[in-house]
């Protein structure tokens, strides 16, 4: 029970913070990945493979994960961004990157890893990132999750924060106040790509297996950007929410329907929908715009003066 | 001294050419208004001069430098601000945010820039309306919401696009008022405006464009007397005497 508990609490920081990297390019500067698993993947196979081949530090390794996702991002921002891909497009574009990086990830792994990449047993370390309890890995994701929570946090509240909202509310009018659109939008790439590849490397480090569907595949990118979009985008703890509610609900569901093979799937999926459909701003948005409301009636006197 | 320069500005969109050899100087301390009958291509000048459009042929000098081909948000770190006929608000963002968007042009801090977004608002009149969204706002406080934005980013010379349009008239007196005032604190103002009763009151000079091509440049009564202009406006010339 102890150890069922905390490789939940694990995984939904795990997401929690998966979440929120992809919060801050998906949620506040508005640029809806559908691909951010080839930051993740890419996170995953650097460190692994540079602990297999080259013997680095896996606490390297992540550091390093995160310079090539960070590469990764450029690369592929510069070529949607310079030419104005937004919207859909941009989302397909990142969906197409991570698919080719599947593809390519199948190919080469087929001679060379076909049973997937197995990372070597070296036993009870914090130096090597390998523990055999799980609650180590749990202090390390809370560590991470609590530092990127810090960073959205500071985010929100500078210019940055502010620009990246200007750019995802109105790209064209965000310009004409001085707002570089190009370089906010690279930057925003760069700290979601740069912190989604780390999480890669935790990944690959939690489970010391990785296979290309694990790494590139879609289900990735959608469990990603599940939690910002359940939880509320462009708020700070709106990922976390998400990914507390989705563990929740896919833990209920299978513990309740799970003997029947499949069903607890598609409830799961139906409450998906619901919320969509219901709270289409995720949980946080919705509660701010039922507060909104709410003080709005209750100092609906003074707004008649409002122009005074 | 003149801030803005247009010189022989031409923009053609496949065959329809928009906006043909046109030049003109915006001095400082001004108020130029911009006329014309819908399509003579008012708002693709301010795109090319904003830098939203890229000029087929023609320099636009801002400052004394060649600004042909910048970026809208390298123009407005220049100093140059315009707002958008269609009003372009961060709709989920509150009205304050909306204007400390603009304030943080020139002010990195976020409290300095809400302190002087809080001013701008209460410069136009939106100031109780600062914790609002600004999708529900009236399209008169749209308008004002514009010009706050635009403001905010401390320009020298500010580009407006039917600012008052879409008015009623008690609105439509207030925004005249404020940008008086404007022009009085020494802020250069190029105005595009379909109320002539607004342009007339308002600019020291008005150019006429007519497909595209400057038809007329002079003050509001030399204006409201060119017999091309009246024909441009056929059937406007009671508007225009009337307007003086």
């Amino acid at each position: 029970m102890g150890r069922y508990f905390v490789h939940l609490a694990t995984t939904l920081l795990f997401f929690g913070y998966l979440g929120m990297a992809w919060n801050i390019l998906g949620g506040y500067a508005g640029q809806f990945s559908f691909g951010h698993a080839a930051f993740f993947g890419i996170g995953a196979f650097t460190s692994s493979l540079l602990q297999l081949h080259a013997g680095v530090n896996p606490w390297i390794g992540m550091f390093l994960a995160g310079i090539a996702g960070l590469m990764v991002g450029l690369f592929i921002g510069y070529l949607c961004f310079r030419y104005g891909l937004h919207g859909p497009y941009f989302a397909l574009a990142m969906l197409a990157l991570a698919e080719m990086l599947r593809l390519g990830a199948i190919q080469w792994m087929s001679t060379r890893y076909p049973l997937g990449i197995n990372l070597p047993i070296l036993g009870d370390s914090l130096l090597q990132f390998q523990f055999r309890s799980k609650v180590p890995y749990y202090y390390i994701i809370l560590i991470m999750t609590t530092a990127v929570l810090y960073l959205t946090h500071s985010i929100e509240s500078r210019r940055i924060g502010l620009y990246f909202k200007a750019i995802r509310e109105n790209e064209d009018a965000a310009e004409s106040l001085g707002v570089p659109g190009f370089k906010m939008k690279m930057i925003a790439m760069s700290i979601s790509s740069f912190l989604t590849a780390m999480g890669g490397t935790f990944y690959a480090q939690y489970y010391l297996t990785l296979d290309e569907e694990a790494a590139f595949g879609v289900a990735v990118s959608i469990e990603v950007l599940l939690g910002p979009i359940i939880g509320g985008a462009g708020t700070v703890f709106g990922p976390l929410i998400g990914a507390g509610i989705l563990e929740f609900l896919s833990e209920t569901t299978r513990n309740l329907l799970g003997g029947r093979s499949g069903i607890h799937l598609m409830v799961y999926g139906a409450i998906l929908i619901a919320v969509i459909i219901f709270l289409p701003n995720g949980i946080l948005g919705g509660l701010k715009s039922i507060s909104r409301r709410y003080t709005r009636k209750s100092e609906g006197i003074q707004e008649g003066y409002g122009d005074a | 001294m003149a801030m803005l320069k247009v010189k022989r500005l031409t923009k053609a969109f496949g065959g329809l050419v928009a906006i043909k050899d046109l030049s003109f100087e915006l001095k400082k301390g001004e108020i130029l208004g911009i006329i014309g009958p819908n399509g003579a291509g008012k708002t693709t000048l301010f795109n090319l001069i904003t830098g939203y459009l890229k000029p087929d042929r023609g320099e636009i000098h801002f400052g004394g430098e060649n600004v042909t081909g910048l970026r809208p948000h390298e123009m407005c770190k220049r100093g140059l601000a315009r707002t958008f006929q269609i009003t372009q608000p961060f709709a989920n963002l509150t009205v304050l945010e909306n204007v400390r968007i603009g304030a943080h042009n020139r002010i990195r801090s976020s409290r300095e820039a809400s302190r002087e977004a809080l001013r701008i608002l209460e410069k136009v009149g939106l100031y109780g309306k600062r914790e609002e969204l600004a999708s529900v706002l009236s399209i008169g406080h749209r308008k004002s919401l514009e010009l706050g934005k635009a403001l905010a980013t401390k320009p020298e010379v500010i580009l407006l696009d039917e600012v008052v349009g879409g008015l009623n008239s008690k609105e439509a007196d207030d925004m005249i008022k404020r940008l008086r005032m404007l022009r009085e604190e020494g802020t250069t103002i190029l105005l595009i405006e379909h109320v002539m009763k607004a342009i007339m009151s308002l600019s020291d000079r008005i150019v006429v464009i007519h497909y595209g091509e400057k038809i007329a440049e002079g003050n509001p009564m030399e204006i409201s007397k060119d017999p091309k202009v009246i024909e441009a406006y056929l059937g406007e010339e009671y508007v225009l005497a009337k307007g003086k």
